[in-house]
């Protein structure tokens, strides 16, 4: 049985865990390639106009799955991934939206995955899962216990400076370097989809070490720390990850190494409307840019912005000195 | 304390009349005007929801005539909305207001709840005084959409359409003004009646369902008016969504009233297999069912960028083919000019009217 999981959303976040509770079922697992024009072409076509961008590129790479020779292709309907937090209604409708929007798919397993209340559900779904596969409870309840206990390796890889795209990478056997000790100290902060997909964000995260910075995500922050800080908002924000980009912009404007903050947005994404808006008036030490992307294709804007802000940090620092 | 709340169609009057009921000094928004719009896309964040503009827009104006308590619902996601009132007070306070805000939590609690948050506002007020200012508002808002209603009947099929509209414009703002229940029932009886005499046109007009998020739906300023632009051309609109309905399910736990909620379940599979915030899951639902009592056409409405409408609006073509109705997404914003609308609507009635036309000549060829 072949599995198709396509590279983008929450690929970056869980695939070692989807990864190794399919192959502990028995299932081959196949992923569409890394985000290229032809994605991002496929995907305009097929997703509406409205959708954000990131959400686009997953309908490219749901598309390019459709063409190989699959018995599934999962696409999880992310509700929510921790106690009384969502991710985004679009997430919730996922698999909804590719039924309705892409011909010819091959059978969705799209398994609610539902962390607000209980995992009472989840499990259940897993063990449906584990069912069609023929395999018994023990085995899905251990693969999916071995799946959980390799990404939590890869957060462990996280503390080391990697980003959780470069975990992931990392465990699923590729060589990653990071650049030697860097002049500036640069928070970047976004959703994980659209800032590690090199694509979506335009290679944001090399292009800032390649201009001589130091890159922090929120991953290699102290977890604690971060939702300790966004704990001092009055209303805890009530999406995973725009919690953690608001508690981490907060305790990077706290940190005294760290030279400036940039936040990745997109185009037409709700929460980043809301948590960019409250973070650019809550970060009020470091100097902080927000950057919008979309599917338009011309680096030259984005270049330009990044280097006139580093530029401009490095001569605060110069000055400071 | 001068209390100001945000603007959302009639439910302004119900909580106008609730709040002084409650005997707190109320400054309701003034009317949403171009002015409204320009400061509140001027402060907001660009890329937030259209609602969140206008609210901006309305808290400023009201303080400018004098309100230093903003009462605001909250709410717990996914929707952007559950967030609004955190980013308005940042907003306001970045502009140098200086005021108080309250805000609701949890629309989706229960009646208890409600009460006693809805009292903790009253200062002087008892339990019972509490309970009549908010049966005054429900009977108030009930009188109106009753109106509405009889308004979405007449409109297109009565001749003299301004004439309607007018009748219907007075009677609301009178009901606004009225003092007690007995003066609500004799006016919106008389506007009843005299919308009933109006001369109609005998012809069967073309429906249209109309759903969509809730704001846009509702606060016609919006929407530009979309049911009246539509009810023009002589055709009837069904509308998805009724704030009595809204507050029956969501604030009062279905006590008040039958459920509108509970049914959709039945359309939504397999179209949409899980609630996705908002009124996503309901745009789907109510889309299937007005296919199904054999509507013309669905529009559906919302502010751009919403989040769970964009989930619904993925699903509508597939519920189009499969249902057999046509349908068509109107996206808002900041811009204002209706001609573009207007002639999108106009399109949208031709080709129904055509389709119509194209089914009953098969009919009668069999």
């Amino acid at each position: 049985m072949r599995v198709g999981i396509p590279r983008s959303l929450f690929y970056f976040y869980y695939f070692p865990l989807w990864k190794t509770f399919f192959e502990g079922l028995g299932a081959t697992v196949v992923t569409s390639s890394w985000t290229n024009r032809q994605t991002v072409e496929c995907g305009l076509l097929s997703a509406v106009d409205e959708a954000c961008f990131p959400i686009k590129v997953c309908f490219g790479h749901v598309k390019e799955l459709c063409s190989q020779e699959l018995d599934f292709i999962f696409i999880p309907r992310l509700v929510s991934v921790e106690n009384r937090s969502y991710i985004c209604p679009k997430f919730m409708g996922l698999p909804d939206m590719v039924r309705a929007l892409i011909p010819g798919l091959p059978e969705i397993i799209d398994i609610t995955i539902d962390l607000s209340r209980n995992s009472r559900a989840l499990e259940k779904d897993l063990l449906k899962v584990g069912r069609r596969f023929g395999k018994d409870r023990r085995v899905t309840r251990l693969a999916y216990n071995q799946g959980l206990a390799e990404w939590r390796q890869c957060i462990r890889l996280c503390r080391q400076g990697y980003t959780m795209a470069e975990a992931v990478r990392i465990w699923d056997g590729e060589e990653v370097t990071l650049p030697a000790a860097n002049s500036l100290n640069i928070g970047v902060l976004g959703h994980g989809y659209s800032l590690y997909d090199r694509m979506i964000s335009m290679n944001l995260i090399d292009r800032l070490r390649q201009l001589g910075c130091q890159v922090q995500v929120v991953e290699n922050l102290d977890q604690a720390l971060v939702e300790a800080k966004a704990g001092e908002i009055p209303k805890r924000v009530f999406w995973t990850l725009g919690r953690k980009a608001v508690g981490g912009a907060l305790l990077l404007d706290s940190q005294p190494h760290v030279d400036g903050i940039v936040y990745l947005a997109c185009f037409g994404c709700g929460p980043d409307s809301m948590i960019g808006e409250m973070i650019s008036r809550k970060v009020y030490r470091k100097p902080f840019m927000m950057l919008t992307i979309d599917e338009h294709t011309g680096e030259a804007g984005l270049v330009t912005r990044l280097e006139a802000f580093c530029d401009m940090l490095q001569r605060k620092k110069a000055i400071n000195l | 304390m001068k209390i100001t709340f945000p603007a959302m169609g009639h439910m302004n009057i119900a909580v106008k009349s609730l709040l002084s009921g409650l005997k707190l000094d109320v400054v309701p928004p003034p009317p949403i005007s171009k002015r409204t719009f320009e400061l509140g896309i001027k402060n907001s964040p660009e890329f937030a929801c259209l609602p969140l503009k206008i609210n901006v827009g309305n808290f400023i104006e009201a303080m400018e005539q004098g309100a230093d308590t903003i009462v605001m619902v909250g709410g717990w996601g996914p929707c952007r909305f559950g967030y609004y009132a955190q980013v308005e007070r940042d907003i306001l306070e970045g502009l140098g207001y200086h005021f108080k805000m309250i805000v609701l939590e949890a629309p989706d609690s229960r009646l208890p709840d409600l009460a006693d948050q809805v009292r903790n506002l009253g200062e002087n007020v008892s339990l019972g005084e509490a309970i009549k200012a908010i049966r005054f508002a429900w009977h108030k808002l009930s009188a109106i959409e009753r109106l509405e209603r009889r308004l979405d009947y007449v409109l297109p099929r009565a001749w003299e359409k301004s004439q309607a509209e007018m009748l219907y414009d007075r009677a609301i703002a009178d009901i606004d003004a009225a003092e007690n229940w007995e003066q609500v029932r004799d006016l919106a009886r008389h506007a009843e009646q005299a919308l009933g005499a109006l001369p109609l046109s005998k012809e069967t007009p073309l429906k249209i369902g109309l759903v969509g998020e809730i704001y846009t739906l509702l606060e016609p300023a919006a929407n530009y008016d979309i049911c009246r632009l539509i009810g023009r051309m002589g055709v009837e609109v069904c509308r998805s969504i009724y704030l009595t309905d809204w507050l029956n399910d969501h604030l009062l736990g279905g006590l008040v009233k039958k459920s509108v909620r509970r049914h959709l379940r039945q359309y939504t599979y397999p179209y949409l297999n899980h609630w996705v915030g908002g009124h996503g899951w309901e745009t789907v639902g109510n889309a299937v069912q007005f296919a199904r009592m054999k509507c013309d056409g669905v529009i559906q409405v919302g502010p751009l960028t919403c989040m769970p409408e964009i989930v619904a609006q993925s699903i509508l073509p597939s519920i189009s083919a499969r249902e057999g109705i046509p349908a068509m997404t109107l996206w808002f914003d900041e811009l204002s000019a209706t001609a573009g609308l207007v002639t999108r609507l106009e399109a949208f009635v031709d080709m129904i009217q055509r389709k119509k036309l194209v089914n009953y000549e098969q009919v009668k060829e069999a």
